[in-house]
């Protein structure tokens, strides 16, 4: 580009960078608004007491201030859910008559009903029981959640060995039910008994062991003056958020962080982690790949390399052109369609008749939502790849026929090599709109909760016809259809965030790949 | 480059009688579609002798040199009829494997084609293609076909490095050297020294004088003097037709034909 050298050439460059310009703002203000709100949502903050004019009293974290024409307002986490029935409240500063930062002020987190924000007044559990907040209520309180955490442990491995025995049985059940062998079913009846007395024995264990914790008790105050006391069992950490200095504040969150990536969400996707649709996103694009890379590579070598040229290739290029611009949804439906309705039902029909009329493949699931996915982003494969074999100059093609290579051995050792900077170009392009991509997913399989991952410990190990979980699904879930939008926002920038910084990792794998390549194999010089 | 004549270059005998025929060609026409680009073109070329085809842009020398490893048939709407035998086999022969062929017959293009590979690989793509997976042999057969190019020296202790690393003559030079390792009989020259500068030139036409030995040679060149330098016998060419083939020496000091005289004197061309 040469520099505007006259005044007259100075208005088309002053166009044409402020259309740049308006970009780069876009795209600074959306990246502002989603890296500052999911950095901050598991920053810890303050707990305010406000004292209202009308006698009450609010403690609460002050997530927003607005300025209204009557004066300031608050949006305040008040959390204790289960008592006010919201976790946020407005708060008009014309109402209060004074506020404070409490230092003895605690927030709890619990595995149900969100935070409780109050103050520490005793526990209670087998043998002790300790009055007032103080150094000594805080040390057992410790201890006994150190001791909640074994319980839980304990009962969470309890209840998977519960859940695998009674798989088996169902494989048994099943079995038999399909009509084995006298001899198998002689065999299998008294293992059928066997494993119903076991589940027996577990269930009453799980029993003993959660009302042995139940005896555990935390009793509460609320600002409001109210005590109550809750199972310890539910808390899952406690936070005295008014004395933590900074490093205290970043310890916790990177620990809230870490609970983000790594759990499973609970209490409608609101609270807890993301684990499952990262693992969704994650092996969905893995299977995307899959599928979509070798279709899209042999797709385009046959265009440009077998394929006689003419009016036929070319009409097929504009069409495989333009089915990148198809709308992702009527992939979808497609994917509905031809994917699970025909081939899923078709598996149904030939492997899983037994199940029917409870469909297996028959249904929406990671395999058919990956596969619809390929289908939608093959046209950026293929169009990428005919680019890339295009860039290997007939020259080099030359040279491995005329050494008495087959066209076959001239495509796998010269070409395919040369040109798989492109290839990957496009496979980065694929992924970057797989992975974001969310309209096509609603229909093929994705949900709100999945039970379990597509990859676990049991036979066969990779489950394809599961329902998964995916970000940008859950995005749109925590957004849209969350009973408790408020409770869900920084959930939602969080997620928003991490999708992003997921995509964006797999881009940058994919470009460092091609960048390897590109240097291993740099077109010629001259 | 007149300058650069090399009157030491030692010719053999013309009276050498049982000089044998390494290509016959009777009759060669080619078609691009319906435009003829070669007239029913026939000679002998002798075995190991440096074959000279010379003649002004367009004159077909360059699609009559593809035709003897039948590389035209990679362009679309081309047709070769007539006859060529190399050694007495008659490479149109139905059944004739193109790959048997096209190790029989190796080609060197116009601009340097190195893989973008390294140089050991470049070298070693055809053997390996043909089957020759014995590391051992690979190693010898590199070493001693980058001794023949005289390259060996110069990029011994970076075979693993690309090819495209190296300079134009050198490059040049290792395309030879990755046509010699499938151990070619005739080896096709396209101009091999037009993109190179005199210096590599002249080292790209010293290799033509000392591989003459054991290949039979046919090289384009748009370069009479080049023609003069290195080659035994000349072919002109012009506009399809076969205008005259003969000894260099004769071609280029008493050609039997008016329109050669012309073209090598400068008059057209």
């Amino acid at each position: 580009m040469k520099r505007a050298s006259t005044a007259r050439d100075s208005v088309p460059v002053m166009v044409t960078s402020l259309g740049l310009v308006l970009i780069l703002l876009m795209l600074a203000l959306v990246m502002w608004l989603i890296l500052s709100r999911g950095f901050a949502a598991f920053w810890p903050q303050r707990l305010e007491h406000f004292q209202l004019k009308d006698g009450s009293a609010l403690l609460g974290e002050v997530w927003e201030r607005l300025e209204t024409p009557e004066g300031q307002r608050l949006r305040l986490r008040t959390g204790n859910r289960e008592i006010t029935g919201q976790d946020v409240q407005l708060l008009d500063m014309a109402e209060v008559a004074s506020s404070s930062i409490p230092q003895d002020a605690v927030l709890l987190e619990r595995h149900e009903n969100g935070v409780f924000l109050g103050w520490l007044v005793g526990l209670r559990g087998p043998g002790l029981a300790v009055e007032g907040d103080g150094p000594n209520l805080r040390r057992n309180l410790d201890k006994a959640l150190e001791h909640m955490e074994e319980v839980d442990g304990e009962l969470r491995s309890l209840q998977e060995e519960a859940r695998r025995l009674a798989l088996k049985r169902g494989r048994w059940e099943e079995e038999v039910e399909r009509g084995a062998s006298v001899r198998r079913v002689a065999e299998l009846e008294p293992r059928l008994e066997e494993s119903a007395r076991r589940l027996q024995l577990m269930e009453s264990r799980l029993d003993s062991l959660r009302s042995a914790a139940d005896l555990w008790r935390l009793d509460l105050r609320s600002a409001d003056g109210a005590t109550t006391d809750l199972p310890l069992l539910q808390v899952g950490r406690w936070v005295p958020a008014n004395e933590l200095g900074l490093v205290g504040r970043l310890g916790l969150y990177l620990a809230r962080v870490g609970d983000f990536l790594s759990e499973d969400p609970r209490e409608s996707n609101t609270a807890g982690g993301v684990w499952p649709a990262i693992f969704g996103t994650v092996l969905m694009v893995l299977l995307m790949s899959l599928a979509a890379a070798p279709l899209g590579v042999v797709t385009a070598v046959y265009l440009h390399d077998y394929a006689r040229q003419g009016f036929l290739v070319r009409l097929i290029r504009l069409a495989v052109n333009n089915l990148a611009g198809v709308p992702s949804i009527v992939f979808g439906i497609f994917g509905l369609g031809f994917f699970i309705y025909f081939m899923g039902g078709g598996v149904d029909g030939a492997f899983f008749g037994h199940r029917l009329p409870e469909p297996t493949y028959g249904t929406g699931g990671i395999l058919w939502a990956s596969l619809t996915l390929a289908l939608l982003t093959l046209p950026v494969v293929v169009v990428a790849t005919l680019e890339g074999l295009s860039a290997v100059s007939p020259a080099t093609r030359m040279a491995a026929l005329a050494l008495g290579a087959t066209r076959w051995q001239m495509m796998r050792q010269v070409v395919l090599p040369n040109a798989m900077p492109g290839i990957l170009t496009g496979l980065i392009l694929a992924v970057s709109r797989a992975a974001g991509e969310v309209a096509p997913l609603m229909i093929t399989g994705v949900v709100k909760l999945a039970p379990s991952l597509a990859l676990d410990g049991d036979f066969p190990f990779l489950h394809l016809e599961r329902k998964f979980m995916h970000l940008g699904f859950h995005i749109y879930d925590l957004g849209f259809q969350s009973p408790n939008v408020e409770a869900a926002k920084p959930m939602l920038f969080a997620t928003a965030m991490l999708l992003i910084l997921i995509v964006l990792a797999l881009n940058l794998t994919a470009i460092l790949l091609r960048n390897h390549l590109r240097k291993r194999y740099k077109q010629a010089a001259f | 480059m007149l300058e650069m004549t090399k009157p030491e270059v030692t010719r053999r005998s013309d009276a050498d009688e049982t000089m044998e025929t390494a290509l016959d060609v009777q009759g060669v026409e080619v078609w691009y579609g319906p435009s003829r680009a070669v007239h029913g073109v026939s000679m002998q070329l002798p075995a190991r002798r440096v074959t000279a085809f010379i003649g002004p842009s367009g004159c077909g020398k360059s699609t009559l040199l593809r035709c003897f490893n039948r590389m035209n048939e990679l362009i679309p709407d081309c047709r070769v009829t007539g006859g060529i035998h190399i050694h007495g086999r008659d490479i149109h022969a139905p059944g004739t494997a193109l790959e048997e062929l096209r190790r029989e017959v190796g080609m060197v293009f116009q601009k340097s084609n190195p893989f973008s590979k390294t140089i050991y690989d470049n070298v070693a793509y055809g053997p390996r293609v043909h089957g020759n997976k014995d590391r051992h042999a690979l190693d010898g057969l590199v070493e001693s076909c980058l001794k023949r190019v005289a390259l060996w020296d110069e990029v011994k202790d970076r075979l693993k490095s690309s090819a495209l690393d190296l300079s134009g003559g050198q490059q040049q030079r290792l395309c030879i050297a990755r046509a010699l390792a499938v151990d070619p009989r005739v080896l096709l020259m396209d101009e091999p020294a037009s993109a190179l500068d005199p210096r590599s030139t002249g080292r790209i036409e010293d290799l033509i004088t000392e591989l003459r030995d054991q290949y039979t040679i046919v090289i384009v060149t748009h370069n009479m003097q080049q023609a003069a330098r290195v080659s035994d016998f000349t072919a002109f060419l012009y506009e399809g037709h076969l205008v005259e083939f003969n000894e260099t020496q004769r071609l280029f000091t008493k050609p039997d034909h008016e329109q050669t005289n012309d073209y090598i004197t400068g008059r057209f061309g």
